[in-house]
């Protein structure tokens, strides 16, 4: 689904560039090893300013969703109705990102609990990619 | 006075282990006053948000009994929460020359505009009139000013608001925006991942829903009351029938923009018992500003945050949970109302029981009152029924909302469980 392309500034450029090269990367903190996402300046945990890209596996779970019918978003109102859906990753649970499941059939029975690996997915306004999720069938 | 500074953000009591407020019961709300309601602006400067949020603190004043020389102190919260009304479409002779007194009200436009002429005193707080509240409690009870208005204008302009343009995004949206999450879903997601962790569904909010609607009914000053009384007859079958905005989250469990504004006149404890009405003391205030992990709140961060904000509020009041007589925390999304009543375990109510309690008695009647105001699902959106009918309640004033159990102590809050503001009051300073 076409989306708004994000665009990378200092603390993220990291991650985008990573999705352009199909690589899942997290931020992690070399002081305390803390995984954060979005990456921040500070290492949430300890404060350290001292960070490197941690590549993850590409695969995660599907934490729970809801169905957008009225979005604010001007970008992504055609698409309508659509998933939103938190994926959480195998490698770090705790580290929480977002999909539309493409693939995904948009009713009740988005399977919540179900594995799904990383795709990397056009976005509308840039050359920009972004990480997208697909259920492992 | 031409500009105003924010209130100072270490005076806000945001941390757990404060201790008894040292302030407490030293300041009461001895004035309330609302504007009329509409649901748009039409551009008629006599209903804009600067000429409202004078008519209402002509009326907080009227309430107390007092002119407005004794006003040392404006505390305003200066932006609405709707659109701006925009340098296009042409701004107006003064003091509608700006934004200001259009689409926000602040402190220095109603003391300049309203000749409120011995104001030594005033604060902004950003986003809500809870947190203009809570810094008014602070100003008054700490003894930099003696008699304050707490002031907020809201409104709505012609047209759809709040969109998102664009095919690009920077900034911390860059994280949300390309997949359309915003407070909408998050409030949809978090709601079903608590019916997913206690085994409910979004047919048991209906209950909770109509008692809202059902409270408004009795709510002279709300919009639905005032503007769409057919609105308030809200049946469960049309609950359940409403068009989803994100799902599990429908049209009726969002608030409806509204134009209007509120006063609050806070004053000492001494100087209010002089006053035309029976004060409500403030027992201690609390803030809530909840740092998330990650781009979005879980179920446990949004449980956690709840039962934060609940610490604060009784350990700074000195009151517990079993004396809290009415209560009325935030439904401007009803879907994480319950979040806030288990987390302050509000008539024993535990996690994962509010659904239960819903479908109990919980009218204004019966033995469980919840959120007898109605909130701003029952009477549109403010942010402030909630401070309004519990003060109501207190002096026995709220006429057939008035709950029939006893009604000596408070609390009121909004906005989120992660971004609040909260007021305890009493019938006593003690």
């Amino acid at each position: 689904m076409p989306k708004m392309s994000p665009v990378p500034d200092e603390v993220s450029q990291g991650f985008w560039d990573a999705c352009n090269e199909g690589r899942l990367v997290v931020q992690s903190c070399n002081a305390c090893s803390w995984l954060q996402h979005p990456p921040r300046p500070e290492c949430y945990n300890c404060g350290s300013t001292d960070s490197v890209w941690r590549e993850m596996s590409g695969r995660g779970k599907i934490h729970g969703y809801c169905t957008m019918y009225d979005s604010r978003i001007r970008a992504l109102q055609e698409h309508q109705p659509f998933i939103i859906a938190v994926i959480e990753l195998e490698d770090a649970p705790e580290i929480k990102m977002f999909s539309h499941l493409p693939g995904t059939p948009v009713d009740d029975n988005v399977p919540v609990g179900a594995t799904v690996e990383v795709v990397y997915e056009d976005t509308k306004g840039s050359d920009q990619k972004v990480a997208e999720w697909k259920v492992v069938s | 006075m031409a500009s105003t500074e924010w209130f100072q953000t270490d005076r806000y009591r945001a941390k757990e282990g404060l201790g008894v407020w040292e302030h407490k019961g030293k300041a009461a709300i001895a004035g309330l006053g609302n504007s009329p309601t509409t649901r748009r602006w039409d551009g008629d400067l006599s209903t804009s948000l600067g000429a409202w949020a004078i008519l209402a603190a002509e009326r907080a004043l009227d309430d107390a009994g007092i002119t407005k020389d004794e006003i040392d102190g404006v505390v305003s919260c200066p932006q609405g929460m709707g659109d701006e009304w925009g340098a296009e479409r042409g701004y107006f002779a003064a003091p509608y020359d700006t934004e200001d007194g259009l689409s926000g009200v602040s402190a220095h436009w109603l003391v300049k505009n309203m000749g409120l002429e011995n104001v030594k005193t005033t604060y902004h707080a950003p986003g809500c009139m809870s947190t203009a509240l809570v810094a008014g409690a602070e100003v008054v009870g700490s003894g930099e000013a003696k008699t304050i208005l707490v002031i907020r204008g809201t409104g709505n302009m012609p047209g759809r608001y709040h969109q998102t343009p664009g095919d690009t995004v920077g900034g911390p949206q860059q994280w949300t925006n390309p997949w359309g999450w915003q407070l909408i879903p998050q409030i949809a997601f978090g709601f079903d991942q608590y019916c997913r962790k206690y085994g409910s569904n979004h047919d048991r909010m209906a209950p909770f829903v109509l008692n809202q609607r059902r409270n408004g009914s009795m709510f002279p000053e709300g919009f639905y009351y005032q503007n769409r009384p057919d609105d308030l007859n809200l049946t469960v079958d049309d609950y359940l029938a409403s068009r989803w905005i994100c799902k599990p989250m429908n049209i009726n469990d969002c608030d409806l923009p509204i134009q209007t504004a509120g006063a609050f006149l806070i004053t000492t404890g001494e100087r209010a018992r002089q006053m035309k009405k029976k004060p409500v003391y403030i027992l201690n205030h609390v803030q809530q500003r909840g740092v998330v992990r990650s781009s979005l709140e879980t179920l446990d961060e949004t449980e956690e945050f709840s039962l934060s904000i609940a610490k604060k509020c009784y350990e700074g009041s000195g009151l517990t949970a079993s004396e809290v007589d009415v209560f009325n925390p935030y439904d401007g999304f009803t879907l994480f109302t319950q979040s806030f009543l288990e987390g302050f375990g509000w008539h024993g109510v535990k996690h994962g029981e509010a659904h239960d309690f819903y479908g109990d008695d919980i009218r204004v009647e019966g033995p469980h009152p919840f959120s007898s105001s109605g909130g701003n699902n029952g009477n549109g959106r403010t942010r402030w029924w909630g401070f309004y009918d519990s003060v109501q309640q207190l002096r026995g004033e709220a006429g057939a909302r008035q709950v029939q159990i006893k009604a000596e102590t408070a609390i009121a809050g909004a906005f989120t469980p992660q971004i609040s503001d909260w007021l305890v009051l009493g019938t006593s300073p003690d």
